[in-house]
């Protein structure tokens, strides 16, 4: 009885308090932009198994991405990008350095999940619950390397020739 | 417990309430927080002052960057003072943005920050900045907030009447406090000032495009003091003026024998008739030598050239350009007001404010209202140019600024107060006192055709008993008034790095929409770069070793290295391989007698290091950059010179793919 009560109570505060900053911030009109600057929550306890696949295509600019062949230039292209941007923190291995081993992304996760990742990490690791999860056991953001859609989609098709091998 | 609930929800209701009211702004502001310093100094966290300000650093030869209205400091711009905090004037590539024909030099003394202008208002593309003592100019790019070009000039002594910029920024100008013989003539007895000492007012081109400066001419002046310049505006456009004191041209007492006179000059100079005679091939090219360095952001490096040779025009050879206009005791300030008819110089000793017509002042040439003739250069009648003067002022007035409604503010040093006067009618409104000894002061925009009316700021030189005391050496600081009512109302006192010469204001949004964020990894033409952990490496030529490294969160590669030997010279450069904003690598290493390195994303910083014992010299990244910062580390292995010791190196790369491989 005691136990629901305060999780009501506190709800009703979450919820004022949730109202209370969007009345702030609809009146502020001020220049600072804090929506853009990544404070991940403390939200650790979520029941996510980060080497499981999952379905979700996260969020981002990337919400329905059509599969075709592998395209070896496009591959290539992509490897270059890997080597200077992303090779720093992931290997092509499943062993984990900074982030993630990359053996077998794109079986665990979907296509626009992976690509939205590269391209907004800020708001993936922010949203997302598996980008969440990966976060609190990493501890180092995903880095937002500036890599732009028609480069991520050449990791991304990197990244499957890598996985089928 | 329904009575805790019910409290609880009203407190939450109330809280709200509370919110809402704090967070919307009352449409009138004066009327309700009328009295209220506070409320108009207040930036909420998170939020974004109105203006920037540039405070000039003064002894510290650098320049602070403010908020207004808050005060805040945001960063302390390294231009001509080594920055051990950023390793500028320590790294390789940025120690040649400190030679000069003296040599390399670590200090100066920067005074005036001049913004860039486009039709006569500040465009927010530039700031330049003098340096006094070894005669110099910066240029400081505000997409960046870095040093870019720095320009020496010739022939002068004391730049302290500079860099203030023409209406479009054609050019910016320098010239000597001290004058002093002209280059190669500089060995003659003190005795011969009159004969043998010039001033140099010099006119560097600025190019439209890149901001590229260069010494387009100089014209040879009267050796006496020139001590600050504006530039016309509007109708004036076309000309330049400097004060200029000591027309006694003494060389020693100067607080005595420099103020005999009771008038010395304002200098008037038709620069834009000087660029035509100077296209005409009128200037006479003359040896000399100066240094002009600029810092490129593809190659992340600067270039040091010298330059050997200026041209001149002499000033008793060009008289239809060049005027002077007599002025009471000692003038300090130069300032022309937005309209540009009317300039306005304080004379230090003087007890009134004289204003000059520049109306009148083509009517006095065309007239030849001269008094005399002062080393070639025509004295035009004081009455034949005066518009009138502003009567009991104060004591010692120094500066002068203007609001956008026909007001113009003075600083007055001596009796350490702000006079605000009507620029038509010349009679004080408001006096407001200032904590202590103001000498320049700044309105947003203030010196442009388009002043904002809001704000003016004291630069004030003594602060006793303001703040905490912290020894014998207190801090300098500024303070904000509020000028948008009939009478300033003081609001916010702040401390400033150095002292706080001139400092310049401007509307933030004119620069925050050009705010670099990083600089693009496959940009980097440093002939040192590393783009991937790929190319990490270090390589042996003879005694010189090159570790060519990255850095990303959260490590460094190579991360060890082994066969480095005693008298080696070790480079290290440093690549941050980051391409988000606000992600700065730091990089030292034990022992190393320059400083760290702060390498920004995307840039690629070298540091010299010269092992002189044998050990293992750890280095780090001193940017706290992510959870696992403190983890990124390194050793440098130093053996005897001669040992055997073979030149190895490891990764974070590398280790990994070892322990995949067992």
């Amino acid at each position: 009885m005691k136990t629901k009560w305060i999780t009501k109570t506190t709800m009703i505060i979450l919820s004022g308090l949730v109202t209370l900053a969007f009345l702030l911030q609809s009146c502020s009109g001020g220049a600072g932009d804090q929506s853009k600057a990544p404070t991940p929550s403390a939200d650790t306890n979520i029941s996510i198994d980060t080497k499981a696949h999952s379905n979700s295509k996260g969020i981002g600019k990337f919400s329905a991405v059509k599969l075709q062949a592998i395209d070896p230039a496009q591959a290539a292209d992509g490897l270059k990008i890997f080597t200077t941007k992303c090779a720093t923190c992931h290997k092509s291995t499943e062993v984990k350095f900074v982030g993630p081993g990359l053996k077998g992304v794109t079986e665990r996760r979907t296509p626009e999940w992976i690509l939205n990742m590269i391209t907004n990490p800020a708001e993936m690791i922010l949203k997302d619950p598996v980008a969440k999860k990966l976060y609190s056991e990493m501890l180092t953001p995903m880095a937002n390397q500036n890599i732009s859609d028609a480069e991520a989609l050449k990791i991304f098709e990197y990244l499957r020739q890598n996985d089928s091998k | 417990m329904k009575t805790v609930r019910l409290i609880l929800l009203s407190l939450l209701v109330a809280s709200m309430a509370a919110g809402t009211l704090s967070s919307c702004k009352p449409k009138k502001v004066g009327s309700v927080m009328a009295g209220d310093a506070a409320s108009k100094v207040y930036v909420a966290p998170g939020k974004y002052d109105d203006f920037y300000l540039f405070t000039s650093g003064g002894f510290s030869g650098q320049l602070g960057v403010y908020g207004l209205p808050s005060g805040r400091l945001f960063r302390n711009i390294p231009v001509f003072s080594q920055d051990a905090q950023s390793g500028w004037g320590y790294s390789e590539e940025t120690k040649p943005m400190f030679n000069t024909s003296h040599g390399f030099v670590p200090w100066d003394d920067s005074h005036h920050p001049e913004l860039s202008k486009t039709n006569g208002e500040d465009d927010g593309r530039w700031i330049f900045i003098n340096g006094n003592n070894t005669p110099r100019i910066a240029r400081i790019d505000l997409s960046t907030f870095r040093t870019v070009d720095i320009i020496e000039l010739p022939n002068a002594g004391g730049n302290h009447a500079s860099p203030f910029c023409t209406e479009n920024t054609e050019y910016v100008v320098g010239n000597s406090r001290f004058s002093i013989p002209m280059e190669g003539k500089g060995d003659v007895p003190i005795t011969t000032f009159k004969e043998n000492f010039k001033g140099a007012a010099t006119f560097v081109k600025v190019d439209k495009e890149s901001g590229n400066m260069s010494v387009a001419f100089q014209i040879i002046v009267p050796g006496f003091n020139y001590d600050l310049a504006h530039a016309g505006k509007g109708v004036s456009r076309d000309w330049m003026f400097f004060s200029t004191y000591n027309s006694e041209q003494a060389h020693n007492l100067l607080e005595v024998n420099a103020s005999q006179n009771d008038k010395d000059f304002v200098m008037a100079i038709n620069w834009k008739k000087a660029e035509e005679m100077i296209a005409q091939g009128k200037g006479k090219k003359i040896p000399a030598s100066f240094m002009h360095n600029t810092y490129s952001e593809k190659t992340h490096s600067a270039t040091s050239t010298e330059m050997k040779e200026v041209t001149v025009l002499y000033a008793e050879e060009v008289p239809e350009i060049i005027y002077y206009i007599p002025c009471p005791k000692s003038p300090h300030g130069c300032d022309v007001s937005p309209d540009g008819k009317y300039i306005v110089a304080s004379g230090k000793l003087a007890a009134t404010i004289p204003v000059f017509s520049f109306e009148k002042l083509l009517k006095a040439i065309e007239d030849k209202s001269y008094e005399g003739n002062v080393g070639g250069v025509n004295v035009l009648k004081y009455d034949a140019v005066l518009a009138g003067e502003v009567p009991q002022t104060g004591l010692g007035p120094l500066h002068t600024e203007f609001d956008d409604k026909g007001f113009a503010y003075t600083s007055f040093f001596v009796s350490s107060e702000i006079v605000k006067w009507d620029l038509e009618k010349r009679v004080v409104v408001d006096r407001a006192p200032t904590y202590y000894s103001i000498g320049h002061l700044c309105v947003p925009g203030g010196d442009t055709r388009k002043p904002s009316g809001k704000y003016v700021i004291a630069l004030n030189k003594i602060t006793k008993d303001r703040y905490l005391p912290t020894g014998p050496e207190l801090t300098q600081s500024a303070q904000l008034f509020d000028i948008s009512g009939d009478k300033m109302q003081l609001l916010l006192d702040f401390p400033t790095i150095g002292e706080p010469h001139y400092a310049q204001a401007i509307p933030a949004e004119k620069i925050v929409k050009n705010s670099k964020k990083f600089f693009k990894i496959e940009e980097n033409t440093n002939p040192f770069v590393a783009k991937s952990e790929a190319e990490a490496k270090v390589t042996r030529t003879g005694k010189r070793v090159d570790v060519y490294m990255t850095m990303i969160r959260s490590h460094i590669n190579p991360d060890n290295i082994e066969g480095i030997k005693v008298g080696d010279e070790v480079y290290f450069h440093i690549t941050n391989l980051e391409q988000d904003w606000d992600i700065p690598h730091g990089f030292a290493v034990k022992g190393a007698n320059t400083s760290e390195l702060l390498i920004m994303p995307g840039e690629t910083q070298t540091l010299k290091w010269l092992p002189i014992k044998v050990g293992m010299f750890p280095y780090y990244c001193t940017d706290f950059c992510s959870a696992l910062h403190q983890e990124m580390q390194g050793y440098a292995r130093v053996s005897p010179a001669g040992s055997a010791t073979p030149l190895i190196f490891s990764g974070g790369a590398t280790a990994v793919a070892e322990e995949v491989k067992k």
